[in-house]
């Protein structure tokens, strides 16, 4: 059978450095990143504690069995696997789009398919580039705050994760023993990647790989300092969170002002109270009430989603002592309510675990000083390694609940 | 060879290999159509392939195809800056090109850093090395006996570095 003109014939494609070893090293390397990726984004969905209260973005229902529970210790736990998840992931762009490059020729093969097995494998394998695609894409998107898809980013990229898993699993059980054989074969083996008229040379393939590498290295180094911190922090030029938060005991980022919370002033002032409750008993706290309680200073880190973290001194009650104060030292979850009107994350529930650890906070001082109003003035929660939006800003209420 | 293997070409475990992902892809799928603008999800997974292998693809293969022809042997001191800087700009382009500032200023408080000059100040960092590493090259490739360079650049590259090739 002929192939139709262009692409679809074997002479079109030129370069002299495509083939089995060059796809072999580059799949091996793209595994190893997307290994991560994909294992540091299920974790990121099981630190939500999606089987609590109302934390579920994705439809409990409709979810895998990921239950596993989420520690609070160590305090960096979640700021190291989102950062790992988002730097990783930035890191793992040019070995995508170099793998994507060294097997384009394999897209317009001709008969596009020989037996069933083929085509079966063609199919899947249109399910893995474009579910790589649409998760490299919609992760780096949302990162930056740039939201034109009009769908649910959670649910998109969890369930667009699933589909990548899946093709991927099965795209390693088919290609490891052709990748064994590129391996120890080297460059005598060919199974359609390597053009039959190459053009000469114009990079060597080590020329290519460390271009390759060297995309990764530049993407790292302009984004990472937001989740390593310190001096670093000024090197990430291109970081989402590179605006400065000005001076002062509250210059850190803020994830949410309380201007697009919808927290009034007066919300927040001397008519402020907190609710506390557990079953019948009712606690209501005035801020100055709060302040004459035993406070704890925590040094803890506050890590968000989409890859930034930041870490300050934290004053406040901790979350166990109001516990006890309405007879709940025993209780299983935590319900937190904010003064925020409207927006997601208003309110969380949190394990027994993550609240009665000895450093979770209800925090209302930050590095010495009274919390801002953008850091959740009058208070807020602060628990180790919980993900950022789960340490509800502006907290109006706490509600013990589950078994005693 | 098995009767199955013959009519379908490879063993039974490829079969069931690929049954198994499609049920995921599936279950994922079929959760998807049921959210808020599944159809631009649909379109959003299809539009990936197409855009990149399609339109991204052909579209920096015929630029590298341009640089080749108009910098000949030296289009590798081309290729890598403006290869990073448009990887960059691939990358950060929300970003870059401002379509999120307004979000982020609102979200965080804080004026957004400059994003467009910070790619170009990179662009131009990159493009100014691989200048640099190309003329201490090409001056350490002339004979040793040669004339020493009299064109003004040379006098930017410090001498010390020649020692690669």
């Amino acid at each position: 059978m002929t192939p139709p003109p262009g692409p679809f014939r074997p002479g079109f494609w030129r370069s002299p450095l495509r083939g089995p070893w060059l796809t072999t090293l580059l799949g091996a390397l793209l595994l190893a990143g997307v290994t991560v990726v994909a294992v540091t984004g299920f974790l990121s969905h099981v630190a939500y504690e999606p089987g609590a209260g109302d934390n579920a973005i994705v439809d409990p229902r409709r979810d895998l069995p990921l239950g596993l529970g989420w520690p609070a210790s160590p305090a960096w736990l979640y700021a190291l696997t989102q950062g790992l998840h988002v730097n990783v992931g930035l890191a793992t762009v040019p070995l995508l789009l170099a793998k994507l490059w060294s097997v384009i020729p394999r897209l317009f093969a001709w008969p596009p398919a020989v037996s069933p097995a083929q085509a079966v494998e063609r199919a899947s394998i249109a399910l893995l580039v474009s579910s790589a695609v649409f998760e490299f894409a919609t992760g780096i998107l949302n990162a930056q705050n740039y939201y034109p898809f009009g769908f649910s980013f959670v649910v998109a990229h969890y369930y667009g994760a699933v589909i990548f898993v899946g093709a991927l699993a099965v795209h390693i059980v088919v290609k490891l023993p052709v990748m064994a054989r590129a391996y120890r074969e080297r460059e005598r083996s060919n199974d359609g990647h390597e053009a039959p008229q190459p053009a000469p040379p114009t990079i060597t393939r080590r020329g290519l790989l460390g271009f390759v590498g060297a995309g990764s290295g530049l993407l790292l180094l302009v984004n990472a300092g937001e989740s390593l911190g310190g001096p670093l922090r000024s090197l990430a030029l291109l970081a989402p969170r590179g605006g400065d938060p000005g001076p002062g005991p509250n210059g850190f980022p803020v994830n949410k002002t309380a201007k697009v919370a919808g927290i009034a002033p007066a919300l927040t002032g001397d008519r402020y109270r907190l609710v506390v409750r557990a079953g019948e008993r009712e606690l209501r706290l005035s801020r100055a009430d709060l302040l004459a309680m035993e406070q704890r200073t925590e040094r803890l880190p506050i890590a968000c989603v989409e890859g930034w973290t930041t870490t300050q001194d934290w004053t406040g009650v901790p979350l166990a002592r109001l516990a006890a104060s309405v007879g709940a030292a025993g209780a299983s979850e935590l319900h937190v309510e904010s003064l925020q009107r409207r927006g997601g994350f208003r309110q969380a529930t949190l394990t027994r675990t993550q609240f009665g650890n000895e450093r979770a906070l209800l925090a209302l001082r930050v590095n010495g000083a009274d919390l801002s109003l953008d850091h959740g003035f009058p208070a807020r929660v602060i628990v180790p390694a919980l993900p950022g939006v789960h340490n509800t800003k502006w907290v109006r209420a706490l509600t013990f609940g589950g078994a005693a | 060879m098995s009767r199955f293997r013959r009519r379908y070409g490879a063993s039974p475990l490829h079969a069931l290999a690929h049954l198994a992902a499609f049920a995921l892809a599936g279950f994922a799928l079929l959760h998807l159509l049921e959210v808020r603008g599944a159809d631009r999800v649909l379109l959003w997974l299809v539009g990936a392939v197409v855009l990149h292998d399609l339109l991204l693809l052909p579209f920096y293969s015929a630029l590298d195809r341009a640089a080749q022809a108009l910098a000949g042997p030296a289009v590798n001191y081309v290729r890598v800056p403006a290869g990073l800087s448009a990887l960059l700009l691939l990358v950060f382009f929300p970003l870059i090109l401002g379509r999120s500032t307004a979000t982020l200023e609102a979200v965080s408080g804080a004026p957004a850093a400059d994003y467009l000059a910070r790619w170009l100040l990179i662009t131009g960092v990159l493009c100014a090395g691989s200048a640099a590493v190309y003329l201490v090259k090409a001056r350490a490739k002339r004979a040793p006996g040669a004339p020493a360079a009299t064109a003004r650049a040379s006098s930017k590259v410090s001498t010390s570095r020649r020692g690669g090739r």
